[in-house]
């Protein structure tokens, strides 16, 4: 950067400040940019739209959710819903059997524990991509098409919310709560759901805010087994609007729709966003 | 791993508390990965009403794919498109973290900023890529604010050129993932000692030499993550091209990517074409993810 005298020092760092802060605005604006207009754009008319940009919101956000909602080629309430059914079950088995796994790891100590954990770790980074043809053929022999099943039950087998619960208890969960527990004659069972579980909350929270949105985001694999369009998920619903002829749409309905689609992840995330911030920190690689 | 901790022996309840997993990853990951690797060694396609197959080929369709299915071009898509993201992305948020855990900086909204950054990460590509598609269109708010400012004066017609749309994937994925790797990188900066930073500005040392000469060797580790693990991404990169183009890859298929490649595959049912993609991103992510474990067990040492 700058080249900084020694007398010169407070100035430099003052200009450096100033740099940074103007490089920052620049990104904030960059960030934020494409929501102000999708806010803006979700509230007013067709009719509005097409005549030109406006930097103030309309009035006509009731209007174009209404007529979102009553359009028979979209279900987009379906949509909703049935993103929030796969999106909440998914986050509760992901942590929960993540959790179980890596409480195996971190208080048992058994022949082939070493070989297990390494075998989770290496699978960590198998997309999920690669093996989706023998996953769609293999949903076909199950019957498991056009059925949620096969969006939910994979989240049991998470290994990166199971490497994010095992460096928690690493840090959290000392060995003599088991113990004691056991003297207080808990059963095995009974020690994890009652003594280890509530101690694993704050991780519990973070990382099933992680599943739940990655989950409701999904479009690779629901659009490999979700047809009926009752059973759509929302981005399949988006997909299915971008293709469709899109100059005969009523602007206001698209972007009302996209607005919809991400409104609930991004209310979370800003009631929570320093608690996800910390987690995607925690989770990140540590000797 | 191989330090001993004083766990109780109730072995048995370890295999059952690992059971749910096995068992899941088993059905739905394991099983799937072998018929993929089994498909892609036999002719196996639609043509018509009529199913070819499955013959087995032996590595004739490893062969077809490359040569008559142009994968290599594909391949070189996903590439530039990563490569577009990327560099700025790594640039930014190198610039980021280091501003965000200087001492003597002490940037004020820091929260408010790392919130921002990071929320384009948490948003629905595929609606991220709808809003991206409606906004750039020929008459959409973007052109027209250009247009107004008087910086155009026709629409630039951002979906019929091949670095407009290849430029728009680029800035997307940059805009979602710099939050993420600042904050990974922060991480790691943070693990630095910060003895050495001090030291060396007793020697009086300035900013941008610390920066050079200190915190990026001590990252090293972190940035070899940093780019393999973005690279395995880039790898799979699909909703935001898929939606985008409306699954064409248009202009002129240069924004098809390899998983669209194969998702066209899967949808026509052409298995052996598919098994075959499979396998070769199989083996590219696993060479790849070796290379981060090596990165990171080095940084143990």
């Amino acid at each position: 950067m700058e080249k900084t005298k020694k007398k010169s020092g407070n100035s430099a760092l003052t200009a450096r400040r100033v740099f940074s802060y103007i490089i920052l605005a620049i990104l904030t604006v960059l960030c934020l940019f494409s929501f102000y207009i999708l806010i803006v754009n979700a509230t007013r008319a067709h009719s509005q739209i097409s005549k030109g940009f406006s930097a103030l919101p309309g009035s006509y956000a009731l209007r174009n959710f209404q007529n979102l909602m009553s359009d028979a080629n979209l279900p987009v309430f379906r949509g909703l819903l049935n993103s929030l059914i796969v999106a909440g079950c998914s986050a509760a088995l992901s942590v929960y059997f993540s959790a179980l796994t890596a409480y195996a790891i971190h208080c048992y100590d058994f022949k082939g524990k070493n070989i297990a954990f390494t075998f989770i770790l290496m699978i960590m980074t198998v997309p999920t991509q690669v093996t989706a043809l023998g996953f769609i053929n293999l949903m076909d022999k199950f019957h498991m098409m056009d059925t949620f099943w096969p969006l939910i039950i994979p989240s049991v087998a998470a290994p990166a919310v199971f490497f994010f619960m095992k460096q928690y208890m690493d840090s959290a969960l000392p060995i003599e709560i088991v113990e004691a527990a056991r003297i207080d004659g808990s059963n095995e069972f009974g020690t994890f759901n009652k003594i280890v579980l509530p101690i694993m909350k704050p991780a519990f929270a973070v990382q099933a805010i992680f599943t739940f949105v990655t989950s409701w985001n999904n479009y690779f694999t629901p659009a490999l087994i979700l047809k009926k369009n009752n059973l759509k998920t929302l981005p399949i619903l988006i997909a299915q609007l971008r293709s469709a002829d899109f100059l005969k749409f009523d602007m206001g309905k698209v972007y009302m729709m996209i607005l919809l689609s991400i409104l609930p992840v991004v209310i979370v995330y800003l009631c929570l966003s320093k608690y996800i911030i910390q987690g995607v920190a925690l989770g990140s690689v540590k000797g | 791993m191989t330090k001993k901790k004083s766990c109780v022996s109730y072995t048995k309840w370890g295999y059952v508390f690992l059971l749910p997993f096995f068992l899941v990853y088993t059905i739905f990951n394991l099983i799937p990965l072998v018929q993929t690797f089994y498909y892609s060694f036999f002719e196996n396609y639609r043509s018509g009403l009529t199913t070819i197959g499955p013959n087995f080929v032996g590595f004739s369709n490893f062969v077809n794919i490359v040569s008559k299915f142009n994968l290599l071009k594909f391949a070189g898509n996903t590439f530039i498109m990563w490569v577009i993201g990327f560099i700025p992305q790594i640039i930014i948020s190198l610039l980021l973290a280091a501003w965000f855990t200087d001492l003597n900086l002490k940037l004020k909204g820091q929260r408010f900023f790392k919130t921002v950054i990071y929320l384009p990460n948490l948003i629905m590509a595929s609606a991220f890529s709808m809003l991206f598609f409606t906004i750039f269109a020929d008459g959409g708010p973007v052109n027209e604010i250009l247009m107004g400012v008087g910086i155009l004066d026709t629409p630039f017609r951002f979906f019929s050129s091949v670095g407009g749309t290849r430029g728009l994937v680029g800035l997307m994925n940059f805009l979602m993932w710099f939050g993420n790797t600042t904050i990974l990188l922060m991480a790691g900066m943070m693990g630095i000692d910060p003895s050495l930073f001090e030291a060396a500005e007793v020697d009086g040392a300035k900013p941008m030499q610390i920066f050079r000469f200190i915190t990026m060797p001590l990252l090293k580790p972190i940035l070899v993550y940093v780019v393999i693990t973005s690279l395995i991404g880039g790898i799979q990169m699909f909703d935001v091209p898929q939606i985008l183009t409306a699954g064409d890859g248009s202009p002129n298929g240069s924004t098809k990517t390899l998983i669209m490649f194969l998702n066209e595959h899967l949808f026509s049912k052409n298995y052996g074409m598919a098994g075959a993609l499979s396998v070769i991103l199989f083996i590219i992510t696993a060479i790849l993810s070796i290379c981060v474990y090596y990165a990171l067990t080095k940084q143990n040492d």
